[in-house]
């Protein structure tokens, strides 16, 4: 299980989540990944796109002018 | 047999065993919504696809404007995946949309929008996708005389047959006007458990929704993507005359949402950022563009598009100038930051905006 970054910074949705789901498919069952969003609307979109596919959230906060999401990768019923 | 060749291992006999897996495409809307569902209803294993062509009214700009973040913003395809319960795929097709956009071989409609083009594009990538992944077929939610120009009775056979789908493309809200497909011909789905809407009348599709107890659905004025959009398209017509010819990058077309563009000269626009999340958004682009900004007054950040000479920047400041709280005043401080980061300050008199023709707003 790693840890990973993603910059997703300026960039608007659903770029956002066009990018945590392409990087999401190349994690490891367990790996978390810290995705660094500007745009306001990745707080609803990640989660919602989180939910569908199975993946956890497991934190959100707002650091400087930045968004960091924390998913835990759930590939089990992919 | 289909007239596509893909592999269904042996079909007959496990028709009543396999999982028969369809991909629906995904808008958002209310048609693509009440399509997949239909088949779902029908045991049919169902995962959504959307595709991101850089001009979809998802998300953007509404984002970028303040005043609009104090709204809850979804992402209604990722909604609709949520309400049927299944997976959403979505799809960067920003590169190869371009041809598209550009080269529509059936034209435009009211605007610069390509439906017909787009359908048969995005129903060929959905096959890119189904043979891939294995899927047996593609749902849409088009219904017959819906658009006046990509839903028509004429239409639905192009897009069928340009996107190589074929009979494996079943629209199962209009599905009883149209020539029974392959999963129907094979008994996987139900042709009479599909719908035979037509016209562009929305009750039906209201009345079917209640039925599944959708409510809260989106229901965009326009169409599904900027391109419908009279003064998007009017901004992307100028471009493209500027650039001397039809062609775009991903950067133009996000800046062509937001601020007010005016364009004093055939060689250069400004772009006036028009509150304070499109003056920050606008920021990132300093790297790419001449920019400027008032130092003396509160006001709009700026961005020049185009190759300037000195009198060209000088009108810039001036314009920039009257779209500041100095528009009043005799002289206005200019801050001018070339793309190479070289700074420079010019003291200018705001251009009275009787000076200003209408012919300059894009
Ligand atoms: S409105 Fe835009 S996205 Fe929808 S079919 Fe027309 S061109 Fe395609």
């Amino acid at each position: 299980m790693s840890h990973h970054t993603l910059d997703a910074r300026r960039l608007l949705c659903p770029m956002p989540v066009i990018k945590t789901q392409n990087f999401v498919a190349t994690l490891a069952q367990g790996d978390t990944v810290d995705v660094i969003c500007t745009d306001p609307g990745a707080k609803n979109d990640i989660p919602a796109w989180c939910r569908i596919n199975g993946h956890e959230i497991i934190g959100m906060a707002d650091k400087d002018n930045d968004i960091v999401i924390t998913v835990r990768v759930d590939n089990q019923n992919n | 047999m289909s007239q596509n060749n893909i592999s269904q291992n042996n079909m007959s006999q496990n028709k009543q065993t396999k999982q028969r897996k369809a991909v629906a495409l995904i808008s958002g809307g209310l048609d693509s919504l009440l399509a997949a569902r239909v088949m779902i209803e029908q045991g049919i294993h169902v995962e959504g696809i959307n595709f991101f062509t850089g001009f979809c009214v998802e998300g953007h700009t509404h984002a970028i404007r303040k005043k609009d973040k104090a709204k809850p913003k979804r992402n209604n395809a990722l909604w609709s995946a949520e309400q049927l319960g299944i997976k959403l795929h979505i799809i960067d097709v920003i590169e190869d949309y371009k041809d598209v956009v550009i080269n529509p071989k059936h034209g435009y409609g009211a605007n610069l929008n390509p439906c017909l083009d787009c359908k048969c594009f995005m129903v060929s990538k959905a096959m890119e996708w189904l043979k891939e992944n294995d899927f047996d077929f593609i749902i849409t939610g088009e219904v017959v005389g819906q658009r006046p120009m990509s839903q028509r009775k004429d239409t639905m056979p192009v897009v069928a047959r340009e996107s190589g789908a074929n009979d494996l493309l079943v629209r199962p809200l209009c599905a009883k006007n149209l020539p029974a497909t392959y999963p129907e011909k094979q008994g996987w789905i139900d042709r009479e458990k599909m719908h035979g809407f037509n016209g562009r009348s929305r009750k039906p599709q209201f009345k079917l929704a209640s039925e599944f107890g959708f409510s809260d659905y989106a229901q965009p004025a326009g169409g599904c993507c900027f391109l419908t959009d009279k003064s998007y398209s009017v901004k992307l017509a100028d471009l493209w005359q500027a650039q001397g010819e039809r062609k775009y990058e991903f950067d133009d077309i996000m800046l062509l949402k937001m601020g007010r563009h005016l364009r004093p000269r055939p060689h250069f626009k400004i772009i006036v950022g028009r509150e304070e999340g499109e003056n920050n958004f606008m920021e990132g682009y300093k790297n790419q563009f001449t920019s400027m900004y008032t130092l003396s007054h509160t006001g709009p950040f700026v961005l020049i598009d185009g190759k300037t000479n000195e009198d060209d920047i000088k009108l810039a400041a001036q314009l920039t100038a009257r779209f500041s709280h100095g528009r009043d005043a005799s002289s206005v401080k200019v801050m001018v930051r070339q793309a190479d980061k070289k700074e420079f300050t010019l003291d200018v008199t705001p251009i009275p905006s009787d000076d200003i023709p209408k012919e300059w707003y894009i």
